[in-house]
């Protein structure tokens, strides 16, 4: 028989496990269409691709910073969960 | 988190984050005022090449976003972008945490530029003009455009925060788990990263500013043209 400490910590460690597996898979599909459109622009328009790569930049770290969300809510759970005694 | 720079006075504890700010900020505010000291049109030292080389690209970054005259903007978004990646590259010494590891000090330069965003609107569009813009496309979205207003904040501070932090924490554990050298790989990427986030914030900084400067300008157009 678990206590609820015992059964929260492992509850917490699947969901950050969770978390962490869906927001890098989804993220990780998004950047790839990103890339894919800006080389495919660039592959058409060569002198665009300082421009190009610039906002790409800026779009990806965009999108990375999903995944960093989930990475931050992750970590709370494991390391700051503040339903733990 | 590192005790080699706590400080602790009647019970209130100082975290190295304050020591190390206080020292990037003396730091490079000195090499800015050696660097500036003798300028000069002809003949350039190599620090005065560096400085022009510096201030060029951000003059030019912004001039890109905004499409007009970058001058007023270069101060705080120049300071940022230094100030921001210098902190990011701290992460390859020992012992040394980088202030923007931090939650505090990532939330607090948010702050700086949620705080620069009405400052440059209501110095280009008056009080009331920028507060119109509030209630640009209709008066229902209101709520959503404050709501905006912070969670852009939050979003802006946990994406510089997150990405020093996690860096320095994969290589805590790679060295935990593996041994001593085996997360210079991914310092060497967390140093890039590191670079990339400063840029960012700054592009990032420079957008907000310009869609608060230019909203009413180009609706202007809009209506005359059409």
């Amino acid at each position: 028989m678990m206590d609820s400490n015992t059964l929260l910590s492992a509850i917490s460690i699947v969901t950050a496990g969770l978390t962490v597996m869906v927001g890098s898979v989804a993220p990780a599909l998004g950047e790839g269409k990103a890339v894919v459109a800006a080389l495919d622009a660039i592959a058409r328009q060569p002198e665009a691709a300082s421009t190009i790569s610039r906002t790409l930049f800026v779009g990806m770290a965009m999108v990375e910073s999903t995944a960093i969300y989930c990475l931050v809510v992750a970590l709370v759970l494991l390391f700051a969960n503040p339903f733990l005694g | 988190m590192n005790p080699l720079f706590e400080l602790a006075f009647w019970g209130v504890l100082i975290p190295d984050t304050v020591f190390v700010t206080i020292a990037v900020t003396l730091l490079l505010t000195g090499l800015a005022a050696l660097a500036s000291r003798r300028l000069k049109s002809h003949g350039l030292s190599r620090w005065q090449t560096v400085v022009e080389l510096y201030c060029g690209w951000i003059r030019g970054t912004i001039r890109d976003v905004f499409g007009e005259d970058p001058t007023p903007y270069v101060p705080l978004i120049g300071t940022l972008v230094l100030f921001i990646g210098f902190c990011n590259l701290l992460s390859v010494l020992p012992m040394v945490r980088p202030p923007t590891a931090d939650l505090n000090t990532a939330l607090a330069l948010a702050l700086v530029v949620m705080a620069a965003v009405p400052f440059y609107g209501i110095r280009r569009h008056g009080l009331w003009g920028y507060l119109r813009t509030y209630v640009r496309p209709h008066p229902l979205l209101l709520p959503l455009n404050l709501l905006g207003e912070v969670t852009r904040t939050l979003a802006l501070a946990v994406r510089l925060f997150g990405n020093v932090m996690s860096g320095q924490m994969i290589g805590a554990i790679m060295v935990l788990v593996a041994g001593a050298l085996v997360p210079v790989p991914l310092m060497i990427l967390g140093v890039l990263t590191g670079l990339i986030q400063a840029y960012i914030f700054g592009v990032l900084a420079a957008v907000f500013i310009a869609a608060a400067v230019q909203v009413d300008v180009r609706r202007h157009k809009e209506v005359h043209d059409g």
